[in-house]
């Protein structure tokens, strides 16, 4: 029995990225950030041994160290999700690469379908091994076990493939360049309208709220960040109610998952849908 | 078997306000090299488009190899290879073919023995392990033409196939179309190249303006002998006594006429006649009428650039 069609497309894509050193790229990048965290992590865990102070400062000091090593881990994600894909559809058309693609009897579907996956497919390990250097360092190094991963981790991977789906979905329309600038705009506004939520919040601006919650709407990818980011901390570090990318002021609500999972379907339909009727 | 590969009636298509194909219709006979010609933007690449299911014609239908125009059945026994050749370029030949090849759910041993065979034939397998970023244009055109014939096909498209080619490379192509059309395969070959497309191909269709407004048939080509007559007087009663052999098309001189004949049979007929009504008779000069003077007479001075 052959191999589906958007499997062997998967599968050119991933081989592409790494004959392309794309990969190697991304690797060095996530290397040289686990090598600063656990760096950190390492003189953060002497200086709390040297000079202790009580436990629960001691325990809000490593959620904290914990949570910066996650965010950033989840933003050079998000970086890697939204850039990686950017100039797979918008560059082949615009190259001609994807004439001899689509004369080949595939559905221009299992076209999209099989960079979604092969590129979803490097997203999730990078992210994942990102992630995991940065709870091996907090709890090995730091000796701090973290909370709820289960399902922080999986809201984090769904805020990558919100913005990877983007980023695929916009290549089908938009050029190279335009779609870098549309996707990562697309984030810097979810991003955005996180932090005027928390604002809204924490200053009792209704309007502020309402604005930054119609933002995630628009776009939830940042909206599962925080909602990850409330889940990995724990009440006492919630109570702290500080503004910033951790901030437990506003919480996105559980709908808003199913929201974003709905958003990804959609955009995914949109990316098959216009390359269908993309003429090439 | 079906006769023809190719059956499109009244294709058209708009992009914007320009018309790039207007009433395109066309057949092609299974076995046949079939050339198509036309100036810069007469719609040849767009045609070629629109046969292979990457761009949606406004109107018009039609089958490729007895399915529906667009329809991944009419892909599956189609080779065809884009005028630039563009490739993914970190892959190498031997990958390219190995990966187009999937695509057509080739897996496993028989495909491997057929990507050698292939890379062969087009005399790329000493680079066959380069990544093709670091080909020429040449070897990228035979690593094309390798993966366009992966899949055994019974129609092949090649868009401009020779343009990169050095004359090794374009008597390599020639050869593999002649293979082709000895193994029953269809070739529809857009090219420049006139002389490429004479010495290769059975019949023609020139575009222009993004319709067919000629065919012709190479090597039988009906109306394709001309004659140049010098003779004395050339009256007209004379010009109208010629009609009888053929249509007259000009007159170089008071004492010449061109002559278009069917068959160059009739040439002792014609001095026959001149002789027997009196006429003097100085200079028959015949010639069949080349690609490139079709060319320039179908299309006409508007399709020239400028």
């Amino acid at each position: 029995m052959s191999m589906p069609s958007f499997l062997t497309i998967a599968h050119l894509t991933l081989y592409d990225a790494r004959r392309r050193k794309i990969l190697s790229a991304a690797a060095i990048c996530g290397a040289l950030f686990l090598a600063v965290f656990w760096t950190v992590s390492f003189f953060a865990a002497r200086d709390l041994e040297q000079n202790p102070p009580s436990f629960v400062q001691r325990q809000i000091n490593l959620v904290i160290l914990s949570l910066f090593g996650l965010y950033a881990a989840n933003f050079l994600s998000v970086l890697l999700a939204s850039l990686l894909p950017v100039d797979t559809l918008s560059g082949e058309i615009d190259s001609g690469v994807m004439q001899t693609l689509a004369s080949k009897p595939v559905r221009r579907s299992d076209i999209v379908l099989g960079k979604w996956l092969g590129f979803g497919a490097v997203i999730v390990t990078y992210f994942l091994a990102l992630a995991a250097g940065v709870l091996i360092a907090t709890r090995w190094v730091a000796g701090y076990q973290q909370l709820n991963l289960g399902f922080a981790i999986p809201l984090m991977l769904l805020e990558l493939v919100v913005m990877h789906t983007i980023s695929i979905a916009g290549g089908t329309r938009l050029g190279t360049v335009t779609n870098g600038i549309m996707t990562m705009g697309f984030y810097g506004v979810a991003w955005i309208g996180g932090w005027v939520e928390q604002l809204g919040v924490l200053g009792g601006i209704q309007s502020a709220r309402a604005v930054g919650v119609a933002v995630s709407l628009l776009s939830p990818a940042d909206s599962m960040w925080r909602l990850a980011a409330y889940y990995l901390q724990p009440d006492i570090v919630r109570s702290l109610g500080n503004a910033g990318p951790f901030a437990g002021g506003s919480v996105p609500s559980a709908m808003m998952v199913w929201w974003a999972l709905g958003f990804t379907a959609a955009a995914l339909a949109f990316a098959v849908y216009s390359l269908r009727h993309r003429q090439l | 078997m079906i006769d023809r590969v190719i059956d499109a009636r009244g294709l058209r298509k708009s992009f914007g306000e320009t018309l790039a194909v207007d009433d395109l219709s066309l057949t092609v006979g299974a076995g046949e090299i079939f050339g198509f010609l036309g100036p810069n933007g007469a719609g040849k690449t767009t045609s070629i488009k629109i046969l292979l299911g990457l761009v949606t014609p406004d109107d018009g239908e039609g089958e490729v190899l007895g399915a529906p125009i667009g329809s991944r059945e009419s892909r599956a026994k189609v080779g065809f290879l884009p005028e630039h050749c563009r490739f993914h370029d970190s892959l190498t030949a031997r990958e390219l073919v190995r990966f187009h090849g999937r695509l057509h759910g080739l897996r496993g041993q028989a495909l491997e023995t057929r990507i050698d065979q292939l890379l062969s034939r087009v005399d790329m397998l000493d680079a066959a392990d380069r990544p093709l970023r670091g080909y020429s244009k040449g070897m990228l055109q035979r690593a094309g033409l390798a993966q366009a014939l992966v899949n055994d096909p019974r129609l092949v498209f090649l868009d401009e196939p020779t343009s990169g080619l050095d004359p090794l490379g374009r008597l390599l192509v020639r050869d593999i179309l002649s293979e082709l059309r000895s193994n029953g395969v269809s070739v529809f070959l857009n090219s420049h190249l006139l002389g490429e497309v004479e010495a290769t191909c059975d019949r023609v269709a020139f575009v222009k303006q993004g319709r067919v407004a000629h065919q012709l048939t190479l090597g039988v080509a009906p109306s394709s002998f001309e004659v140049e007559i010098r003779a004395v007087p050339l009256n007209q009663p004379v010009l109208e006594g010629l009609g009888r052999f053929g249509s007259v098309v000009g007159r170089p001189g008071d004492d010449r006429v061109l002559l278009r004949v069917t068959d160059d049979a009739v040439l002792p007929d014609v001095s026959a006649w001149l002789v027997g009504h009196g006429v003097r008779l100085y200079e028959m000069r015949g010639r069949r009428k080349s690609l490139e003077e079709w060319f320039v007479d179908v299309m006409g001075d508007d399709q020239r650039p400028g």
